[in-house]
């Protein structure tokens, strides 16, 4: 039977659609019936990741612009899940991305969102994709 | 952004009473607290027990709470963190930066 899931959301360029988004996410892991790990911790994670990769698209990527659009595409196999968030900007050096520092004397209110992705996927890559950028995460199941 | 305010004495106590706070609704928080320290309140305990999802800008807009309270002789502290919002502050190491209570009243029995 098969049971790869394939979509694409297409939401305007606006914070509003973060809880509808991330919730998609959630909702995909209970389609992963054979998934053996902690359900609950990697719907978190979905929930998470895709909120963050949204938000560096909106704010940094788009310029907050609410006449664009941002592209979200999710793959599920039974191996491993793949989101690809969009945008129509500039790009940046994903690289280039310190860590946060976690020195409590000199701690940042910002900076944390691409730490957080790279923390809860298992690889991340950034890159020129339809005359924008995609921000690609992968996150292994098996 | 539904917040409830309590006052106890010199400390202001804010429950949020949102299932998010993230990118969409943390600025409004940020001007709650930043109203807040303006009017002289220095000692701050946010009641996080409805909120179930942080992001890296909910988190943020805590961390400029902290400092703000910091640079007035005052203190932020943070109760009630459900299991998903706790992890994302030992995810980012800032469970080492607040105190964090149980409850509110443990919260309060601390300053």
């Amino acid at each position: 039977m098969k049971n790869r899931i394939d979509m694409e959301i297409k939401v305007p360029n606006q914070t509003s659609y973060l809880a509808m988004v991330g919730r998609i996410g959630e909702d995909l892991v209970r389609q992963l019936v054979r998934y053996q790990g902690d359900r609950e911790e990697l719907a978190q994670h979905l929930n998470v990741v895709l909120t963050e990769a949204m938000v560096n698209a909106i704010k940094h990527a788009n310029r907050a612009d609410p006449d664009k659009d941002i592209v979200i595409r999710i793959s599920a196999s039974e191996q491993e899940i793949t989101i690809r968030v969009y945008d129509s900007g500039s790009g940046f050096d994903l690289c280039s991305i310190p860590d946060p520092c976690f020195d409590s004397d000199r701690i940042d209110d910002r900076g944390r969102g691409i730490f957080i992705i790279r923390s809860l996927m298992d690889s991340v890559e950034y890159r020129k994709a339809n005359g924008g950028y995609v921000l690609e995460m992968k996150k292994l199941l098996a | 952004m539904n917040i409830k305010h309590e006052i106890q004495g010199e400390i202001r106590i804010i429950s949020l009473r949102e299932e998010r706070l993230d990118a969409h609704n943390s600025d409004l928080l940020k001007s709650e607290l930043n109203s807040l320290f303006e009017s002289g309140a220095k000692n701050i305990v946010i009641d996080l027990k409805e909120v179930r999802f942080i992001d890296s800008s909910g988190l943020g807009v805590l961390v400029s709470g902290f400092k703000n309270a910091s640079a007035r002789q005052g203190s932020l502290t943070l109760c009630s963190l459900q299991n998903q919002v706790r992890s994302m502050f030992e995810l980012t190491r800032l469970h080492r930066v607040f105190d964090i209570y149980t409850t509110i009243d443990e919260a309060l029995e601390h300053f």
